[in-house]
């Protein structure tokens, strides 16, 4: 059976469901589709995750330099231990 | 935010041995760094039950959560280690109301997402910035993508480089506060949609919505193209223009 096409704009609608794993297979399956012949969306797709990814890595946000040793100090003075 | 000077966190983790919680690091042969979930229960009961002592070992694994809850809000790294402390400060007030179904991580984190909210409203800063909850961006229909070249590299080693960190955090202060907050709990606090919805107070839906325009308008920003790629220039990685 065809895939039924899905139009550029809702595909970027769905981007983010998409890279989250959180849209329907018969949705998914369009977007796949798509995104073959599409090159703009399929940059939007490749970016998108890389944004993701770059900030899942951790390194991004890190604490300030003597954070913890702060923090159990104004703790042991506030709770008394 | 200074990378040179920072401080890493325990990932989550924290130093145990078959007895039971220790007060100082042992030797890695003789931990097991892992915490069940029945292990921090119990640790917070001894906590409720008054061995202050162990609140210290009880929220170390989050120093990290709580402190980027803070800095999503606040943007600034003073502030967010003010109101990081003073959110600790307010889960040991409360930490026998805290309920057990919950998940500790997350209740920590909606207690500093909403300090930090309450100290923005006391800033002066708060009146050049909106956060209400409604963002008129939202009502003005569809975001969409800038036509920028294709972004196929693996970002994993590009992100070594200072750069590339700073204009990606550069980014990120730049979108709106209901975007960033979002943004933040969802893709590095690693909260599921459900998760950012109930720190935030938000219905999952505008999760969804707030999440997918911040990451297009992420990637529109750090994407080459228009304002460039990322390459070697002179040992160092830099945006360079392709005109």
């Amino acid at each position: 059976m065809a895939v039924i096409e899905i139009s550029c704009r809702e595909v970027w609608r769905e981007v983010s469901n998409y890279i989250d794993n959180a849209v329907d297979p018969e949705l998914c399956e369009r977007m796949e589709e798509h995104f073959k012949g599409c090159e703009h969306c399929t940059a939007v797709l490749d970016g998108t995750r890389n944004v993701v990814r770059l900030v899942g890595d951790g390194r991004v946000f890190d604490m300030p330099a003597g954070f913890g040793d702060r923090l159990k100090a104004h703790l042991a003075q506030k709770l008394g231990s | 935010m200074n990378l040179d000077h920072v401080e890493r966190d325990e990932g989550g983790l924290s130093w145990m041995d078959d007895e039971g919680l220790s007060a100082t690091p042992k030797p890695l042969a003789q931990i097991r760094m892992v915490r069940t979930l029945e292990q921090e229960l119990a640790l917070i009961e001894r906590v409720c039950t008054g061995e202050t002592r162990l609140f210290y070992e009880l929220i170390s694994p989050y120093k990290r959560s709580v402190y980027v809850a803070a800095f999503s809000v606040l943007q600034n790294e003073a502030d967010a280690e003010e109101v990081a402390q003073e959110a600790f400060l307010k889960a040991f007030a409360n930490l026998s109301s805290f309920r057990r179904e919950a998940k500790f991580s997350t209740w920590l984190i909606q207690i500093a997402v909403n300090e930090a909210r309450t100290k923005r409203r006391k800033d002066r800063k708060a009146l050049y910035e909106s956060t209400d909850e409604t963002d008129p961006e939202e009502e003005e229909g569809d975001y969409c993508p800038k036509d920028l070249a294709d972004w196929r590299e693996t970002p994993a080693e590009t992100l070594q480089r200072t750069e590339l960190r700073r204009a990606l955090r550069n980014a990120i202060a730049s979108l709106h506060p209901a975007h960033r907050e979002v943004f933040m709990m969802r893709d590095v606090e690693n909260l599921s949609i459900a998760e950012t919805a109930e720190v935030l107070e938000i219905s999952p839906a505008l999760v969804k919505t707030r999440l997918l325009r911040a990451r297009l308008k992420l990637r529109d920003a750090l994407a080459p193209g228009i304002d460039g790629a990322w390459s070697v220039c002179d040992g160092s990685w830099k945006k360079v223009r392709p005109w």
